[in-house]
């Protein structure tokens, strides 16, 4: 009798607490989200919480009509999309040779030290900065894809998924005479679908999410992709020395635009984001936990 | 002489990726020379005079660089404690909740910042913790004065702490949920059998078998102590609170990029890649040991 009320206790604690940490990730984006459909008076005076004040679609319709904003939305579309086919390709026709043990691919010992000393030491931010500048390759789309072409730590998540498929498949399809770019291609990719669902997911939040190297790389505003456009609108922030200032800045600053902005921006991983679940969930506990 | 046109394929599969390799790592590896160097970009690096160690002299002496350490290691050394606590935490409780589908919502939900990118998170960080914002209206409601979170070196850090560990405990819970399910449910029957409460179940069933899965995360984030996260500093901080928050990698952002002091930045920078790899080959090594993972 006491054991079940005891253990009753108990539940409701636990309750308070997993529902505590669930809405401390959810208020503030429902927060952010209310801002954005609130009216600026309102936002400004901190009035809104979860739910819109003075719903208006103002901050909407204003930011239909900023063309900086679109033209850095359809960059950082642009970016994804040859971001994704550039790593996704690469990342493939790398793994598949690596996952070869060294007697099947002579070569393999050496390919593997290449890339795993490419991972861990680098020249750095500078040196990386340079070799970009001297290709001619600032401002240009390019200069936020080629550098990060090969995705070492995919390549090697991608590379154990290879190694898990089991090895008769491929001995039955050498025997009618593929080559191996077929094995490839009509074996080895339709089996590690799962991963690559994974690495696939991990590369478009990537991309999309990246704004640093655009800030390094990219000299034009207009040529921002939008985080780094989203990314611009703290800056002014940043550079205030004096508090009172400070204080005064997010006052005027046009809130409710800006969480428009933002909203906006994340809305194509909000859209994705439940297809992902599923998939980076298995990705991390099979890359992880291996037991 | 089928295998011979196996060959080809490899290295042909491979020719791109390597070339992409040359030409972003490989070849800034040579760059590196500029940490010896007084570069002048005007000269460049056949052009510009020798120096020595001389960068890395002047490294040690300026005033902030102890600071600096100090603060990347213990803001570093903070998120991963937090973190990992919460984190389990957090996994133990939601292991309790039975209702599948509310289950679900709520790992959907905890995921989710994760996902977003610190350009987008600090505004919505700084609009909470703002002066008037929610937070401080709640202070004053207690009758608290209110604070200046974002621009006080009292408060920065634990700031940074506080909001990495809300964006990442729930996708650092996902691994300890999954080994919570390893754990044999016989142990917790015998344990009831036994008389065991749910905290002594805890205490004795379910730490000891998560054990081997903190043990291994734990060392693989040992590496990471030179890592205090670029992006949400980076995105969070402003000069007043530089003292308490400026860490390498902001450093030589600044020093490096902004202020084009190519060989100051390159010459910190490399010291910071080398500690970085003997921290990985020793948590890797470790790992291997300990639970016998490799991560390489």
């Amino acid at each position: 009798m006491t054991h079940s009320i005891k253990s009753r206790i108990a539940d409701t604690i636990i309750w308070i607490f997993v529902l505590a940490f669930t809405l401390s990730c959810l208020i503030p984006l429902v927060n952010l989200v209310a801002i954005s459909f609130s009216d600026n008076a309102a936002a400004s005076a901190n009035m809104v919480s979860i739910f819109p004040v003075n719903f208006t679609l103002s901050s909407y319709e204003k930011l239909l009509s900023d063309s900086q904003f679109w033209r850095s939305f359809m960059i950082s579309v642009e970016r994804v999309v040859l971001g994704l086919i550039v790593n996704m390709m690469l990342m493939i026709l790398a793994a598949y040779p690596l996952s070869k043990s060294s007697k099947q691919f002579r070569a393999q010992k050496v390919y593997m030290n290449i890339v795993i000393f490419a991972m861990l030491f680098s020249g750095g931010l500078i040196p990386t900065f340079m070799v970009v500048k001297q290709l001619h390759l600032l401002d240009s789309i390019w200069a936020l894809i080629l550098p990060g072409a090969v995705p070492i730590a995919n390549v090697i998540l991608l590379m154990n998924a290879f190694r898990a498929v089991p090895k008769s498949l491929e001995e039955a399809a050498t025997i009618d005479g593929a080559s191996q770019w077929r094995i490839l291609s009509t074996i080895y990719v339709p089996v590690v679908l799962p991963t690559l669902a994974t690495v696939l997911l991990f590369t478009i939040v990537g991309h999309w999410n990246d704004y640093f190297s655009a800030l390094v790389y990219i000299n034009k505003t207009s040529n921002y992709p939008l985080q780094t456009y989203i990314q611009q609108l703290s800056v002014d922030v940043q550079n205030i020395t004096d508090p009172q200032k400070l204080i005064e800045y997010s006052k005027i600053s046009n809130r409710t635009l800006n969480a428009a902005k933002i909203v906006i921006s994340t809305l194509p991983l909000l859209l994705i984001y439940p297809f992902m679940q599923k998939y980076f969930v298995t990705g991390i506990v099979v890359g992880s936990v291996k037991e | 002489m089928n295998n011979k046109k196996d060959q080809a394929a490899f290295h042909l599969m491979l020719a791109p990726s390597i070339v992409f390799l040359i030409i972003f790592s490989f070849i800034p590896m040579f760059g590196i020379v500029m940490a010896f160097q007084n570069y002048i970009p005007a000269k460049g690096m056949s052009g510009s005079a020798w120096v020595g160690l001389d960068n890395f002299k002047f490294m040690f002496q300026i005033p902030d660089s102890k600071q600096i350490l100090i603060n990347t290691i213990v803001i570093a050394l903070w998120k991963i404690i937090v973190g990992t606590f919460v984190s389990i935490v957090f996994a133990l409780l939601l292991n309790e909740i039975r209702v599948r589908f509310v289950k679900k919502f709520m790992q959907t939900v905890v995921y989710l910042p994760n996902f977003l990118s610190w350009a987008v998170l600090a505004t919505v960080v700084m609009n909470i913790f703002s002066y008037e914002g929610p937070v401080n209206a709640f202070l004053g409601w207690l009758g608290i004065d209110p604070v200046l979170f974002m621009a006080s070196n009292h408060w920065f850090r634990p700031m940074l702490v506080l909001t990495d560990v809300w964006k990442g405990f729930g996708y650092g819970s996902i691994i300890y949920l999954a080994s919570l399910t390893a754990i044999d449910p016989g142990l917790y029957e015998a344990s009831s059998i036994d008389g065991a409460n749910r905290l002594k179940q805890l205490w004795y069933v379910t730490l000891p078998g998560l054990m081997p899965t903190i043990l291994l995360v734990t060392t693989l984030n040992l590496p990471n102590v030179l890592n205090a996260g670029f992006d949400q500093i980076f995105n969070l901080y402003n000069p007043l609170v530089y003292a308490t928050s400026d860490i390498i990698d902001t450093y030589v952002y600044r020093v490096g990029l902004v202020q084009r002091q190519y060989s100051l930045g390159t010459a910190i920078g490399l010291l910071r890649s080398v500690v970085g790899i003997v921290l990985i080959l020793s948590a890797n090594k470790l790992a291997q040991k300990l639970t016998d993972y490799r991560i390489f």
